[in-house]
Order: C-alpha cells, then sequence, then structure tokens
C-alpha cells in the first residue's frame, strides 16, 4: 500500500514571527484520491499548501512526496508537483502558447513531448482557441484555467489546486470539476476550498482545519451516511403532545418549531420514522409531511468551526 | 534551467514597451553627445595636427561617450532591474518559480543573465556609433575595447546590485530608488576624504575609479578583480536572500 502513499506529511508546524499560523497538521494522500481542504479564511490551508508544494519551509515537520524527501531533495521532488497558487502566478505579457512553453521547460518536461503534452493539457483545460491570445487579455475564467493548465502541464503525481474555482460563472466551476474528476484517474489531487458543496461534489476525503489545526479527516462518503438521517421534520395537523411524541421509541429529542410542525432528533441508533408513522395513524394526528432532516456537511463544519453545540436546523424555513 | 529562464526574463521585457522605450531613449541621448563630441573634435583638429603626441579621435569622442554612457546606465539600469523580483513577488508569478524544480542559484542566474544579456545587446548598438568613425579614420582598437569591457563590468555590477536590492522588497520603485542612491553613492564615494586617510578605501570602493582606467585604455587586473567581486558578492547575497524567503522568521 506504501507504495500508492503520494503525500506524506508529519506534524507540520508554521510560525508567522509570533503567530502560529499551522499546528501539528498530518496528513497522507494516495494514488487516485481527491482530498479537499475546508477550512475558514485564515485557518492554514493556503499555508499548509504551500508547505507541500516547496514554496515555503516548515518550521517543523516532514514532507515527502512520491517518497522523496521535499526539504532534502527538493528539486526532484517539486518535479512530481503541479501548483495552482491563490492568485494564478501568470505573465500577463505573453500568449498563453509561451507561457505554456515556458512552464513546461522549467518543470523539465522532455523536449520530445512537449509538442504533445501542450496540445493534451490545452484540449483538458478547453485552451485550444486561445492558444496566440495574450493572457492579459483574457477573462477571468480563461486565466483560472491557464493556471490549472499551468499545474498538470508535467503530468505531476500530485496536483494541489487553492481554490481553483473562485470567481468563475457556474458553468466554469461545473467544467473544473468535471477536470478534477478526470485528474483523479492518474493523479493525486489536493484542493482547498470554502464551498462547501464543492467538496461534496468532488472529493473523495475532506479536510477540516480551524485555526491551524486539523479537526476532521474522514471520507466524505462516511460523513454524508454518518450524519444523514440526523432527525425528521414533521406537520401533524392535530398534534399531541410533546410528551406524546417524545415516548416514541428511538426519539432523543423534539422541538416545536411552528403550530404544527415538529424537529425531531434521533437517536444514533435508533430511527423512529416507521413508528411515528403508526403511531399518528393510531392517534389521527393528521400526519402530512415528514421530511428527513439531513445533517448537511455544511451543519458539520459549521458545528466545528463555530463551536456550536448541536446543528442548528437549517432546514426549517424551507420545509 | 538558467538559459529558459534567462530566455523569459529576456522575452518580458521585450514584451513590454519598456524595454524599446529604454532603447530608443539611450540611443537618441547618446547619438546627440556623440555628435557634439565629433563636432568639438572638428572644429580643434587643425590645431592638434601641430601638437606632439596630441589625443586623437578615440582619446576625444569615443572615451567621453563610453564615460557618458556609464552614467546613462546608472540612470536606467535601476528602472530595469526594480522589475525582476519585486514585481514578481507582488503578481504572485515568483511562486511559479519557486514551485517549479528549480534552484535559487538557477532563477537568480536565470534573471541576471537576462538583464545583463539585455544591456549587452544596448551596448552593442552603443558601440556601433564609435565603429561608424571608422569611415573617416583610424580608431585605438585597444583602447575602444578596454572601455567596452569597462562598460560591461560596470554594467555586471549594477545589474547584481539592482537584483539584489530588488529580492529584497515587493514594491518594485522602493527596489528602483534604492538601487538608484546605492548606485550613485558607489559613483561618488570617492568624492569624500580626497587627502585623508580613509581615501585608499573609499577610492577602492568606488565604481568611478575603477572605470576610468579602462576608458584611458589601461587594463589592470585589480580592477577586473574589483568588478568580479563586487557582482559576486551581490549575486551570492540574492541567493541567499531567496533562499531564506522560505523560512520561518
Amino acid at each position: 500500500m506504501t507504495a500508492h502513499i503520494l503525500i506524506e506529511a508529519r506534524d507540520l508546524y508554521r510560525y508567522y514571527g509570533g503567530l502560529c499560523a499551522v499546528q501539528a497538521v498530518s496528513l497522507t494522500l494516495c494514488r487516485g484520491e481527491v482530498l479537499g481542504f475546508l477550512g475558514p479564511n485564515g485557518a492554514g490551508k493556503t499555508t499548509t499548501m504551500q508547505m507541500l508544494c516547496g514554496t515555503l519551509a516548515p518550521s517543523a515537520g516532514d514532507i515527502s512526496v512520491n517518497g522523496l524527501d521535499l526539504l532534502a531533495e527538493p528539486k526532484k521532488a517539486k518535479a512530481h508537483l503541479g501548483y495552482l497558487p491563490e492568485h494564478p502566478p501568470l505573465y500577463h505579457e505573453l500568449t498563453v502558447d509561451e507561457f505554456l512553453l515556458y512552464c513546461a521547460r522549467i518543470h523539465r518536461v522532455p523536449r520530445a513531448g512537449l509538442g504533445q503534452a501542450l496540445m493534451r493539457t490545452k484540449r483538458r483545460t478547453g485552451l485550444e482557441a486561445v492558444g496566440g491570445r495574450l493572457i492579459g487579455n483574457l477573462s477571468k475564467g480563461y486565466r483560472q484555467r491557464v493556471g490549472i493548465a499551468q499545474a498538470i502541464l508535467h503530468s505531476p503525481a500530485v496536483v494541489v489546486l487553492d481554490e481553483p474555482t473562485i470567481g468563475l460563472d457556474p458553468i466554469q466551476i461545473r467544467e473544473i470539476r468535471d477536470l478534477i474528476g478526470e485528474l483523479r484517474a492518474e493523479h493525486g489531487v489536493i484542493l482547498s476550498t470554502h464551498i462547501l458543496p464543492e467538496v461534496q461534489a468532488v472529493c473523495d476525503r475532506v479536510l477540516i482545519i480551524h485555526e491551524g489545526r486539523v479537526v476532521l479527516d474522514d471520507t466524505v462518503e462516511h460523513l454524508t451516511r454518518e450524519h444523514h438521517l440526523a432527525g425528521l421534520c414533521i406537520a401533524l395537523r392535530r398534534p399531541p403532545g410533546i410528551a406524546y411524541l417524545h415516548a416514541i421509541p428511538g426519539v432523543a429529542e423534539v422541538r416545536r418549531i411552528g403550530d404544527e410542525r415538529f424537529l425531531i432528533r434521533s437517536l444514533p441508533d435508533g430511527d423512529p420514522a416507521e413508528a411515528l408513522v403508526e403511531q399518528a395513524a393510531e392517534g389521527r394526528w393528521g400526519l402530512y409531511e415528514m421530511v428527513p432532516e439531513a445533517r448537511s456537511l455544511e451543519e458539520t463544519f459549521m458545528q466545528i468551526t463555530c463551536g456550536e453545540g448541536p446543528a442548528p436546523p437549517t432546514r426549517e424555513a424551507a420545509s | 534551467m538558467i538559459g529558459v529562464i534567462a530566455r523569459r526574463e529576456l522575452q518580458g521585457l521585450f514584451a513590454s514597451p519598456l524595454a524599446w522605450a529604454v532603447l530608443c531613449v539611450i540611443q537618441i541621448i547618446l547619438a546627440y553627445i556623440f555628435l557634439s563630441r565629433i563636432e568639438l573634435f572638428v572644429q580643434f583638429q587643425p590645431r592638434l595636427l601641430g601638437l606632439e603626441g596630441a589625443p586623437g579621435l578615440t582619446d576625444l569622442v569615443v572615451a567621453p561617450l563610453f564615460g557618458n554612457t556609464a552614467i546613462t546606465l546608472l540612470l536606467v539600469a535601476p528602472l530595469l532591474t526594480m522589475r525582476t523580483f519585486a514585481e514578481e513577488r507582488r503578481n504572485g508569478t515568483l511562486n511559479l518559480l519557486l514551485a517549479a524544480p528549480v534552484s535559487m542559484t538557477e532563477i537568480t542566474l536565470g534573471k541576471y543573465l537576462g538583464l545583463f544579456g539585455f544591456f549587452m545587446l544596448m551596448l552593442l548598438l552603443v558601440a556601433l556609433m564609435p565603429l561608424a568613425l571608422l569611415l573617416g579614420g583610424p580608431l585605438d582598437f585597444g583602447q575602444l575595447g578596454a572601455g567596452f569591457l569597462g562598460l560591461g563590468l560596470l554594467i555586471a555590477a549594477f545589474v547584481a546590485i539592482g537584483l539584489f536590492l530588488s529580492v529584497l522588497t515587493d514594491h518594485p520603485t522602493v527596489a528602483g530608488v534604492s538601487t538608484f542612491g546605492a548606485l550613485l553613492l558607489l559613483w561618488i564615494v570617492d568624492w569624500a576624504g580626497e587627502s585623508g586617510e580613509a581615501s585608499g578605501v573609499l577610492r577602492y570602493l568606488s565604481l568611478l575609479s575603477h572605470y576610468e582606467p579602462l576608458l584611458k585604455g589601461i587594463f589592470d587586473s585589480a580592477d577586473l578583480v574589483y568588478y568580479a567581486l563586487l557582482t559576486a558578492l551581490f549575486l551570492i547575497l540574492t541567493v541567499w536572500r531567496l533562499d531564506a524567503e522560505r523560512l520561518p522568521r
């Protein structure tokens, strides 16, 4: 299994003067995996990414890329990395082709495969039509694509994208997400974002960083399943007393959120839905609506980063 | 790798109007100086003919032209060197180089050679003017060569100093002003203490005092060593500073 680990970082610390921006961050990335960094602004996402890419040295900790120590052999290790910083590093006075050719050269793409690598990358990022245009004259969406093209041009083992979809329109966001899904096949991808649905849409694993620490490291699938049935939102024409609802097996907490509406939190191992329907029919409570209250990643995120207790019911207004 | 970075540096210069504007302005100003020196020479020529060991065409036209070129470059070099690191850092493009599999030495030397190449191109254009004099009379090629070498060495030092001051800041103008200040100070540093005890040291430090002998056609390896040391010192400092950038402060 160890052969598939592309990035392994252990106990990374980074200080800016007296300020500790990142502390004790450890992570691994395997081939074929998309890892999402999630966290509020200033949580240390960018600092961590910069350390992983070698543009910033950690105050303490080890990083190995594809088995090569980034600090001891930076030149060799960096050859396996493709990095799109928060602000795409573009020379506005060059054309897209000139720029990509330069990037290919400084990443030591062999001369023989140069033309092919350029063509393939431009096709993947949808830049075929703008090859001859000056980067300075391109729209933001296209510039972002050039930035991504620059990061994947030399087919690195690991692609690190710092907020790749920021400032793009929904169609472009979708294209970028498709591209990330495509990259997954050959590369390991790390991306940072504060757009939560994005993590759910493209990532396999999520790492929530808060105040420089990793507060959650879990697979998206597990998170979604775990928090799927956190409760039920029901509406009754003739509601009984709250005590009746409380008595139903599997119910942990009942809250009245309207005249006829209740929010029911279930116990971790119980699902009260079936019993609830039976009781409602027997007691003629007039059950006319029942919506599973799925706890989204957003709530988990809010709970972790804002230090709130149980996640607030955010969907009550909608149902 | 150094060549790739140097080429991009040159490409970037010529893709912007700055390089063309600088080349154009320098050429106009130096052409004016050149013509006025020729006029002076033509005026004095009859009187010089009677003198024993009188200064020739190279002394009266080429040496002053190269002297003035040095002063013009002193003003112009900071404008070009200030952008190298400061602007790249400001635009975030420095990250591209820092994340790429290239060493700090390669980045520094690449940028240095790119800029140096641009200035050599400029000097070649300037050197065409004295060479045009060959149409009318003989030149002292030894003196001309020494002067050209002097200009090249001077520019090598200018660019190294400018590069270092550019890596210190992310404001191109700050880099420009401080480079200009540093160069000017090194130029005039021997004005102070003409007779004092420190004058020897100050005289050695002065850029000008090592340049003047070359203009007269006197080649002293001490001058060559001075420029080589100065250039190497600032290049090494640049590499160090660039490396330190990633480290925690």
